[in-house]
């Protein structure tokens, strides 16, 4: 036998992130794989510490780069709980609209993603010129497209532009039009259905050992595990949807679960256009003062949420000054996307690496925090 | 979902070769960039008119993306620094939070948003009011009342009610609770921008810091560096520093002088003295004859004291505190507060000897004799006289005397003052609302009833008074009969004041942003039993000898002197305070300070000869 070294990444379009993967092959059936993080390793963690907690607003979307409102979310949330601040009501349904919103641009980009590993090239094209125009959206209601600095410890940064609900609910009826001509184009096609139905399986006792949460676990355990309903957040608990669940984790089902959440997440939308109160306040200041002497009490927390790759959590800690003690980040993509890369990857074939990737949900700096 | 078996499906995809495609030419992306939304985050426009250089958006930026950078074209004025924020956006995460800051509403964001180059180093701009390329983009972000980062509303401080007050001389502010003094401490963003106009220079957004860190023997350890006359400043300091601060702006500015205050009222008396007293020096050989006990004499002798020199303090009156102790009302500053600031100049083995007026009851050539150098801190005491008719009868009341004796009857060391119980004021600045509040307080002790006409030619929006003075005022009683300007003393047969005769007047402002007050011919008479008049004050230089006074370079009546306080022609003589240029007791302050550094560099290089 003779071992071959490739690498998938850095530099690869199959790779989700500056990551890399060390893949030692046989003829085209991975022997061994070793994640190498690191490529954008920016301390994150770190320089929380030596920025204001209003400050680390522009630092932490960053930690993940295509769906960066979650990181302003659970940040606000600790700060919120640390400090016992009550998020006005019509804020709550905000965030929530930002959220899905963003659940949805991740899920198309990495439903039409999925046309990069398999070659289906023309998935990729729609899912990205359809993001964009929630990207339009994001703009018009925050100032920038992909790093929102939005989410803010006591509410959002400033209400909503006027008119935005009516064009939020135009995109999301033309997304509901699109959503079929993307299955058409992906879930029943036959190169798919060939490169990922009963490939790439997930099985239960993996999830367990290695703590897979999100599309991942619920595919695979058959449970309803989404942190929305078990541990419901903003106004969650005053919305329908459903999440979809099974007991049957291969790389198909994950990707069908994509279109399936992403019309929960329109479904959700509708809902807090309709129940939000249509004024009022939209933030609270979260301490007297400027912020540059904001505070928050000494403490220590650990809010989580569901990011559209599973639980997405920080461990904060305060110790009562301007700036935070600890805060570290538990990326959703931890437990699949570096021990599961290492342990689980070897097996298969090497085509199917990016597609390993893609399916079971990596974000690298996520990882790489 | 299965796979699509019809063999119809290739031809479905048919109907895309006619749909507008997704993607978007190259050529169009550079040729009709689109417009970018209206809340866009994209490069920076500044007004350079409106920005202070405070440098707050440097401040708050979490990149480092900002430097203050020093504009030759700008000048240095109160609450204005000549610098300007440069972005460089090799850093920048068009964030905001600069703009959400922004002290002076100058900073925003335009919809601009591209900038190529292959240079590193042109990505580094200073924006002006149309942006960086000095295209004029359209604005894109900007602060709103949500966004906002600044706490612009000052928190309350506890104040006696106005019902009653003018029944005694109790102090009317009484001060921050620890809560209220750490929430006004937290509006501070330690620009600095107030301490270049403040007189002494005080370390302010250092002793803000130690209010809100809850470390207030550093607060008076700061404080202590530039004013040993902290408690009494804490309450009656002109506050300058309040005009320049920046919160000022958008909102209203840090509570400074309160703040003050709260260090000096609220540390502990034995690490207040421990603080204060480990400046003292060893005794060196050198001593130092200090004329009048005010503001400007105590700060000299304290800092004197910290370099080692003796002291001796001549006052002519009993108390030492100049016209702090014998001038601001109780009800603004208590007896104890000056008492306690006194004192610990006192402990540093400073010399006082009371009782002492200089030019009679020792000359001055003695202590020239006694001493390695002089410094004069006299102050203004004989007061200024309106050019109106009968101006010098009698019975017309000046500010000076008065006011001592009321400030002896409040603090127990000398019986009511005599007063009418009708009552005309004349004066426009604080000490004249000094005179009249006092009175207004008198009166109702004594009579149960206030009956006091304020005259001055301005309306109040000109006052030379502080306008809480006037509110004050109002609220306590006063009469204001403004926009009258006095031409005559009336004076009947008997010989006997009876009011005033007062023109008419209007102001407006003139070009040069000062009031512009003109008098008709139109008279009115204003009728009362006794007049005091309140218009300043000047110096008393009987003390100096002829030949002195015929050398000595004066403007008007104030004492030319170096930057440092050194009289010119006198190399041993140092003068400050009121007779060198006034108005306040900071600058009392200040000049002490200064006159101490360069009595040192005096008798330092005098020794070396
Ligand atoms: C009624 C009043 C209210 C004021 N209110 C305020 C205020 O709220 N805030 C503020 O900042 N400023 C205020 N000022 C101004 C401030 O008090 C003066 O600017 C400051 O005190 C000047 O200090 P100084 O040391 O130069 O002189 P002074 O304070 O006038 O002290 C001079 C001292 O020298 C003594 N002296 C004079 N001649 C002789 C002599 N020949 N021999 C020995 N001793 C002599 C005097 O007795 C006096 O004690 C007020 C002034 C007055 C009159
Ligand atoms: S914060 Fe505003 S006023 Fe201050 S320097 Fe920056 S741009 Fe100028
Ligand atoms: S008190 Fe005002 S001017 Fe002074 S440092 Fe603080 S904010 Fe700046």
């Amino acid at each position: 036998m003779k071992e071959v070294k490739l690498f998938l990444g850095p530099q690869h379009p199959g790779m989700h992130g500056n990551y890399s993967v060390h893949m030692y092959v046989d003829g085209d059936i991975i022997k061994k794989a070793y994640p190498l993080p690191g490529m954008l390793h920016r301390g994150f963690e770190k320089l929380m510490e030596r920025r204001l907690w209003m400050g680390n607003i522009a630092l932490i979307p960053r930690i993940c780069v295509v769906e960066p409102d979650i990181n302003e979310m659970v940040y606000a949330m600790g700060i919120e709980k640390l400090g016992n601040i009550e998020v006005p009501e019509r804020a709550h349904w905000i965030r929530m609209i930002i959220l899905e919103l963003a659940r949805i641009a991740i899920h198309l980009m990495s439903f039409g993603g999925i046309g990069g590993p398999t070659g289906l090239y023309t998935a990729s094209y729609w899912s990205i010129a359809d993001r964009d125009l929630i990207l339009d959206i994001f703009e018009k209601i925050t100032g920038a497209r992909v790093y929102h600095m939005y989410i803010v410890a006591g509410g959002v940064r400033k209400d909503l532009p006027e008119g935005i609900e009516e064009e939020i609910i135009g995109l999301l009826d033309y997304l509901e039009k699109r959503l079929p001509e993307y299955e058409e184009l992906i879930l029943k096609n036959p190169i798919i259905h060939a490169r990922l139905k009963d490939n790439i399986l997930l099985p239960e006792e993996v999830v367990w050992e290695l703590g897979v949460t999100g599309i991942g676990m619920r595919s695979a355990v058959d449970k309803e595990y989404d942190i929305r309903k078990v541990k419901p957040y903003a106004r969650y608990d005053q919305v329908e949807f459903d999440v979809p669940f099974g007991p049957y984790s291969d790389a198909y089902t994950r990707v069908s679960y994509k279109p399936i959440e992403i019309r929960q997440s329109i479904r959700i939308i509708r809902q807090s256009l309709e129940k939000m109160p249509k004024e009022g306040p939209v933030r609270v200041k979260i301490s007297t003062g400027s912020a540059l002497r904001w505070t928050v009490p000494a403490g220590m927390v650990y809010p989580v949420i569901e990011s559209a790759r599973g639980e997405y959590g920080y461990l904060m800690v305060s110790d009562g000054s301007e700036m935070p003690y600890r805060i570290a980040v538990r990326g959703a993509s931890y437990p699949q996307g570096l021990l599961g890369v290492e342990k689980y990857l070897p097996g298969h074939r090497i085509d199917d690496a990016s597609l390993w990737m893609d399916t079971m949900g990596v974000c690298a700096p996520e990882i790489d925090r | 979902m299965t796979v699509d078996k019809s063999v119809f499906s290739p031809i479905r995809a048919w109907k895309y070769l006619i749909e507008k495609p997704v993607t978007i030419p190259k050529k169009l992306v550079f040729d009709t960039p689109r417009e970018a939304s209206d809340n866009y985050r994209g490069f920076h426009i500044n007004d350079w008119t409106t920005c202070v250089g405070c440098g707050i958006c440097a401040e708050i930026c979490p990149t480092n993306a900002i430097n203050m950078i020093e504009i030759d074209s700008l000048e240095q004025s109160t609450g204005n620094k000549p610098e300007r924020p440069a972005i460089d956006y090799g850093r920048c995460s068009f964030c905001a939070l600069c703009v959400d800051i922004c002290t002076s509403d100058s900073l925003s964001m335009s919809k601009e948003y591209i900038h190529l180059s292959k240079d590193a180093d042109t990505f580094y701009f200073l924006p002006e009011s149309d942006g960086i390329h000095q295209i004029d983009f359209d604005k894109g972000y900007d602060r709103d009342e949500v966004s906002e980062l600044l706490d612009l509303e000052r928190y309350e401080i506890d104040e006696t009610p106005i019902e009653g007050r003018n029944e005694s001389f109790i102090e009317i502010i009484r001060g921050y609770s620890k809560e209220m003094a750490i929430a006004e401490a937290s509006r501070c963003v330690e620009c600095g921008v107030c301490t270049a106009t403040c007189p002494a220079n005080m370390n302010i957004p250092e002793y803000i810091r130690s209010v809100w860190t809850e470390n207030l023997e550093e607060g008076v350890d700061y404080l202590y560096k530039t004013n040993p006359l902290s408690n009494v400043c804490g309450r009656v300091c002109t506050h300058t520093c309040e005009t320049a601060c920046v919160i000022g702006n958008r909102g209203t500015p840090v509570a400074i002088r309160w703040l003050k205050r709260y260090i000096v009222d609220n540390t502990p008396k034995e690490d207040f003295e421990r603080v204060v007293l480990s400046n003292v020096s060893e005794k060196i050989n050198g001593k130092v004859g200090i004329i009048g006990g005010g503001p400007a004499g105590l700060s000299c002798a304290y800092y004197l004291r910290t370099m080692g020199y003796e002291v001796d303090i001549y006052e002519e009156r009993a108390l030492l505190g100049g016209a702090v102790r014998y001038g601001v009302p109780e009800y603004r500053l208590p007896e104890e507060s000056v008492k306690e600031d006194i004192e610990m100049i006192r402990k540093m083995c400073v010399n006082f000897i009371t009782n002492t007026k200089v030019g009679r009851d020792i000359s001055f050539e003695e202590i020239r004799n006694t001493h390695d150098a002089i410094f004069s801190g006299s102050g203004n005491w004989i007061p200024k006289k309106l050019k109106v008719i009968n101006v010098d009868h009698k019975d017309i009341r000046f500010a000076t005397k008065f006011l001592e004796e009321s400030r002896d009857y409040s603090r127990d060391m000398g019986r009511m003052p005599e007063f009418e119980d009708d009552i005309i004021v004349i004066g426009g600045g604080d000490v004249s609302f000094d005179v009249a509040r006092s009175l207004a307080r008198l009166q109702k002790i004594k009579n149960g009833k206030i009956n006091i006409k304020f005259i001055a030619r301005k309306p109040i929006e000109f006052l030379a008074a502080d306008q809480e003075e006037v509110v004050e005022g109002k609220e306590e009683g006063l009469e204001l009969r403004l926009n009258r300007s006095p031409v005559e003393i009336l004076v009947d047969e008997n010989n006997k004041v009876y009011g005033v005769k007062v023109a008419k007047c209007t102001s407006k402002l003139s070009e040069n942003g000062k009031a512009k007050t003109t008098c008709s011919e139109e008279t009115e008479e204003i009728y009362a039993k006794e007049v005091f008049m309140s218009v300043g004050s000047d110096p008393d230089f009987e003390y100096f000898s002829k030949e002195m006074m015929e050398n000595l370079e004066m403007d008007k009546n104030k004492i030319i002197v170096e930057e440092n306080g050194q009289v010119k022609g006198y190399p041993w003589l140092f003068a400050g305070g009121d007779i060198v240029r006034g108005p306040d007791i900071i600058t009392a302050v200040a000049d002490g300070h200064k006159a101490a550094i360069g009595i040192d560099e005096y008798l330092y290089n005098r020794e070396k000869i």
